[in-house]
């Protein structure tokens, strides 16, 4: 097999036989699913517990629900799923690991903090058409509780959320990518570098993550050649309200306006008036909850012919942000074609 | 250099680009927060004074129950509550404090008696703590050398 | 009279801490240090008995009064016991805080569990 003429400009793949997009499934917790995304969840957990002792068993439980929903609905079973690409923010991915351990399912644990579900797609896509199996797993999850714990304070602290803060989304998205056909291909990615203009406010991640899904996009396009017109929607991940103005002002320095058919995940999922979350949603669960449930549907039905989701990472951590370092960012661009 | 300024121009346009709290507004619930936990910190001294206690033992009950109010709120899910609308009106009186000790307790306990409550309850009272002892410590310290030098 | 003093007090400290929190990036738990370091300062400087005087409970509970309170037990250790009062003043002045704090926190770890925020 000869993959040359799939590679697109810097860091871009076009591919020859793209994969499909099979099927998806989105879990989500109790906020989530009061908000404007509610009903379009497969699962809405009632007490963001689900039924388990801890935030990061509950997180584990979502992403195994995800997997388990999206396998049903191809009527696929776990065993026929080569490979599994699966990613969280808590330390060393234990939510993953745990999570999918009964799946046994031969897997790769990933961490590009809330970029993770670009990440796991673009493997998941690149492993199918490169012919490494039929059906491959992508997974991502976050949890509002046990993300607080591990970047910021116990939940019952006293501490008031800046207006930049973004909501942790408690959520997961699993997707099943392989060669059977469906309505939904991955046509092609692009890999994003990272980005760090220097910014040490681990409370204003947009303005960390705009810069390196500014430089995404704008790759993205001109490995092929595209306008920002040639997308019927360019979704972020969650750079929020904060972020989505800073990247409009980045991409418009570099002669492209992508301000009509520009969304993000992080302010769709969460109704900014009436459920208080500041900036918006944010968490490796924000951008695949979305993607599954409102963006992927819309592709299908071909209401959306062509998107491009740019998941965002602020690739920070704890230990880091005490010792004074910037928080880098990083975005990873999927295109979806409907088919 | 170059990339410090252009860090530097970059962190003063997010600056610019970022909204922030209403700050007299926040003051004013501030204001109100704290001045009704001190208001109700000043009932029970009287109190106690009331009832024949001298001022520091009267002082020291009216820590004790500030405190026991506080962790009851923080357990009940409450005190998050006030200091969301209170901010520093909640933070500041030695409620917040107790509100730093019983919050990671609570949070943690799933970690283990020793390494979930005994190590996190610490987290963020322990700075306090310590920062506190060891300013007194070396004002003491201070204190005790003009003292034995008559200085005092 | 007190009741009036203890609440605008009390209140100013805590507005006046909201600029902090609010205008600059400093976390709670920095300010929560610089008010106990602050208190103890002006209790040495002999500022902040004279000022608690006046507020009552306006100045005892907020944290900075809590400092001043360090600093009398030290003050007072010392004049009582000379140099190792140095080291028995500070935890014994603020004994009923920290072990109410500890003892409550604890037994609220016991009987409460996690809650999301809402």
């Amino acid at each position: 097999m000869n993959h040359q003429n799939c590679i697109k400009g810097a860091q871009s793949i076009e591919f020859e036989e793209a994969p499909y997009l099979i099927s998806s499934a989105a879990v989500a917790g109790k906020k989530e699913g009061e908000g404007p995304l509610g009903k379009m969840f497969d699962m809405v957990g009632e007490d963001d517990l689900f039924g388990a002792d801890t935030w990061e068993e509950a997180e584990s439980t979502m992403q195994k629900e995800a997997c388990l929903l999206a396998l049903g609905k191809a009527h696929i079973s776990q065993t026929q799923v080569r490979y599994l690409f699966g990613g969280d923010l808590l330390r060393q991915g234990i939510a993953t690991s745990i999570g999918v351990e009964e799946l046994e399912i031969p897997m790769f644990g990933l961490y590009g903090a809330c970029s993770t579900s670009g990440e796991a797609l673009a493997l998941a896509s690149m492993n199918v058409a490169a012919g490494y199996g039929e059906y491959m797993l992508a997974v991502t999850s976050s949890h509002f509780g046990s993300a607080e714990k591990e970047f910021r304070f116990p939940l019952s602290y006293a501490n008031q959320r800046p207006l930049s803060a973004h909501w942790t989304v408690t959520g997961s998205g699993a997707f099943l990518v392989g060669t059977r056909r469906s309505h939904v291909r991955i046509t092609g990615v692009t890999i994003g570098k990272i980005v760090d203009y220097g910014l040490k406010d681990s409370q204003n991640m947009g303005a960390c993550m705009a810069p390196a899904a500014c430089d995404t996009i704008i790759r993205n396009l001109e490995d092929f050649g595209r306008a920002p017109e040639d997308y019927n929607r360019i979704v972020t991940g969650d750079l929020g309200y904060v972020g989505q103005s800073i990247l409009f002002d980045l991409v418009i320095g570099k002669g492209y306006d992508i301000k009509k058919n520009h969304m993000d995940c992080g302010m769709t999922i969460f109704d900014q008036e009436t459920q208080d979350t500041h900036a918006g949603g944010s968490g490796c669960g924000c951008a695949a909850t979305t993607l599954s449930a409102y963006i992927l549907p819309k592709i299908e039905r071909g209401e959306w012919k062509r998107v491009l989701f740019v998941p965002t990472g602020a690739l920070m951590s704890t230990v880091s942000f005490n010792e004074g370092a910037s928080v880098p960012g990083i975005a990873h661009a999927i295109v979806l074609e409907h088919c | 250099m170059d990339k410090q300024k252009q860090q530097q121009a970059y962190e003063n346009y997010v600056k610019q680009k970022t909204p922030v709290h209403n700050l007299p507004l926040n003051m004013a619930k501030a204001f109100v927060t704290g001045g009704a936990v001190c208001l109700l910190g000043q009932c029970i001294l009287n109190f106690c004074k009331s009832q024949g206690l001298d001022k520091d033992i009267s002082g020291g009950w009216t820590s004790i129950l500030l405190i026991l109010l506080s962790v009851l709120l923080t357990g009940f899910n409450i005190y998050p509550g006030i200091a969301k609308w209170g901010g520093a009106g909640a933070l500041v009186p030695i409620t917040g404090f107790a509100n730093s000790v019983a919050s990671p307790a609570i949070e943690y306990q799933k970690e283990g008696q020793v390494m979930g409550i005994g190590c996190k309850i610490f987290t963020i009272a322990g700075p306090v703590i310590l920062y506190g002892i060891f300013t007194s410590w070396v004002l003491g310290l201070g204190y005790w050398i003009l003292k034995i030098s008559n200085i005092l | 009279m007190d009741y009036i003093n203890a609440f605008w007090v009390g209140g100013l400290i805590c507005a006046l801490v909201q600029i902090l929190l609010d205008r600059t990036k400093l976390m709670p738990g920095r300010i929560m240090v610089l008010l106990v370091c602050t208190g103890a300062v002006l209790g040495a400087l002999k500022i902040y008995q004279p000022f608690q005087d006046f507020a009552g409970a306006g100045a005892s509970v907020p944290l900075a009064g809590f400092g001043n309170l360090l600093w009398k037990g030290v003050k007072e250790a010392v004049d009582k016991e000379g140099f190792i009062g140095i080291f028995l003043g500070g935890f014994k002045a603020s004994a009923a805080g920290i072990s109410a704090a500890l003892v409550f926190g604890y037994l609220a770890a016991l009987i409460f569990s996690p809650k999301m925020k809402k």
